[in-house]
């Protein structure tokens, strides 16, 4: 039925996998520093942040989608780089959807690490600085959880991707605005099956990062 | 340890990647918003790739209401417009927006309901009338709400059926404003059991009808034309005017306006193209 139907289906899934990859990947590289940051450094106002940051976890879609759209639309302040209605923008704007998760899941997590070996490594010589990587190296197993959870919020969100990349077929569709489309069409049993796949997608993903965490667990490295 | 090093140079390899996608992917291209009546109607699908093919020119799609469509265009997001209310297209173009306009093609809209036709309305042909009658009757009716140009031509019926006006009135039952596009506001009335009205493309593409059927037919009130407009390169230097200039060219041209007048739904016409001797 779907694949029938649909023989762009393929470009679909690739471009919100890639989408979504790339804005994990991405918030990750800026939302691990800056958890570690807020989990191991005093600084005025650092309680606040925290809340911020925490807070920031629950914004919807829409207005991160919206945001976005203003700054990168020709008449915002972005407007120059020509990007909204791009791959790229919809990659920027899932980034900042994801960049609290990943930066509160982990300060959680580097708070529970600090607690277990931060004695430990400052007896020998370390500091909270140089204790970053280290940190990071022994909590990756759990890390890795906090990039499914930013990849379950960015795969499945339809609101920011629909605003700044604009749906525009095999450029900006990806699954949920496929699903989106295919709904207003009236086709819900196509609708339904892109639901499906996408349902499967998260299914394979996570899969396969449990299969590597047990892989790595097992080898003990 | 190396590895987290290696992880952060594959993250800063993304973040280039993710800079340089956008023009790799898209090629020579131009940016087209129009109403989603196009788009889910099927007319682009079938007339999109034979201009592409002839010129080598890829049209991105943006299918949003007229009202956002006309809002894009004015921040210079989209190179051209096909768009569906005159009114607001006479004001951007008296504003100098746009720097040309041209009607492609029309089709008509249609008031659809519920079977059981509680408003007693079925097989009329006189628009006003039948929404006299919803109102008169407090008949649920959905309203797109979302300042498209359905929702603009629906607004002016109402200014003439009723003297007091239904979005007025704050504690209506029966009048319902979704701020949907045209195929979620159809799902939504089907699933209320309520009248709305839409244009006849969408309703014949539509998949989800269940009981609902075409109630009133109104040629004349609810004439429905289609324009093309080509932003004004002078507000917008960064627009490509020149290839946007060629699909406004060819959509008025001979070939498109065939491939209009040809197009059909359940062997139905859904466009009346602009040029007479294909109509």
């Amino acid at each position: 039925m779907i694949f029938g139907a649909d023989p762009g289906l393929g470009e679909v899934v690739l471009l919100s996998l890639k989408v979504s990859c790339s804005a994990v990947a991405l918030a990750i590289f800026f939302g691990l520093p800056l958890g570690a940051f807020l989990a191991l450094y005093r600084f005025p106002g650092r309680g606040l942040t925290i809340i911020c940051v925490n807070a920031l976890m629950g914004l919807p879609p829409v207005v991160i989608g919206l945001l976005v759209y203003i700054i990168f639309s020709r008449a915002g302040p972005l407007g120059v780089f020509g990007l909204l209605y791009s791959p790229s923008v919809m990659i920027i704007a899932q980034l900042l959807l994801v960049l609290p998760i990943i930066a509160a899941l982990s300060r959680q997590h580097f708070v529970d690490l600090w607690h277990e070996y931060g004695d430990q490594l400052m007896s020998l010589g370390s500091n909270r600085w140089r204790a970053v990587p280290t940190l990071l190296w022994e909590g990756r197993v759990n890390l890795v959880t906090v990039g499914l959870a930013g990849f379950g919020r960015a795969i499945a969100e339809v609101g920011a991707v629909m605003i700044v990349g604009g749906n525009i077929d095999h450029y900006t569709r990806v699954m949920t605005t496929a699903i989106t489309l295919e709904t207003s069409k009236g086709n819900l049993s196509l609708a339904l099956g892109l639901g499906i796949i996408l349902l499967l997608l998260s299914v394979f993903v996570n899969l396969g990062v449990s299969l590597a965490r047990a892989v790595t667990i097992r080898q003990g490295v | 340890m190396c590895r987290i090093v290696f992880f952060y140079f594959f993250s800063i390899f993304i973040l280039f990647y993710t800079l340089g996608i956008s023009e790799v992917l898209a090629g020579r291209n131009i940016k087209l918003a129009t109403t989603t009546s196009t788009e889910n109607s099927g007319l682009l699908k079938r007339l999109l790739p034979v201009f592409e093919n002839r010129k080598d020119i890829k049209v991105l799609v943006i299918a949003v209401g007229t009202g956002q469509a006309l809002k894009i265009g004015k921040d210079g997001d989209a190179d051209v417009l096909l768009v569906h209310d005159s009114v607001a297209e006479k004001e951007f173009m008296q504003k100098g927006f746009g720097i040309s306009r041209r009607e492609v093609m029309s089709n008509d809209f249609i008031i659809v309901g519920p079977q059981g036709d509680p408003a007693r309305i079925k097989g009329g042909r006189d628009a006003v009338k039948a929404f006299k009658k919803i109102y008169s009757n407090s008949i649920k009716f959905v309203s797109r709400g979302d300042d498209s140009g359905t929702h603009k031509a629906e607004k002016r019926l109402w200014e003439t059926a009723s003297n007091i006006l239904p979005w007025n009135v704050t504690s209506t039952s029966w009048y319902n404003e979704v701020g949907a596009g045209m195929g979620q506001t159809l799902n939504i009335a089907i699933g209320m059991g309520a009248y709305t009205i839409v244009d006849r493309g969408t309703w014949l593409a539509f998949k989800n009808k269940r009981e609902h059927i075409i109630m009133v037919e109104d040629k004349e009130t609810l004439h429905n034309p289609y324009s093309v407009i080509l932003i004004n390169p002078n507000i917008h230097p960064h627009t490509k005017s020149e290839d946007a200039k060629q699909f406004y060219d060819w959509v008025i041209g001979e070939e498109a306006q065939e491939i209009i007048s040809e197009y059909r739904i359940d062997g139905e016409r859904l466009f009346l193209p602009n040029i007479d001797i294909y109509k």
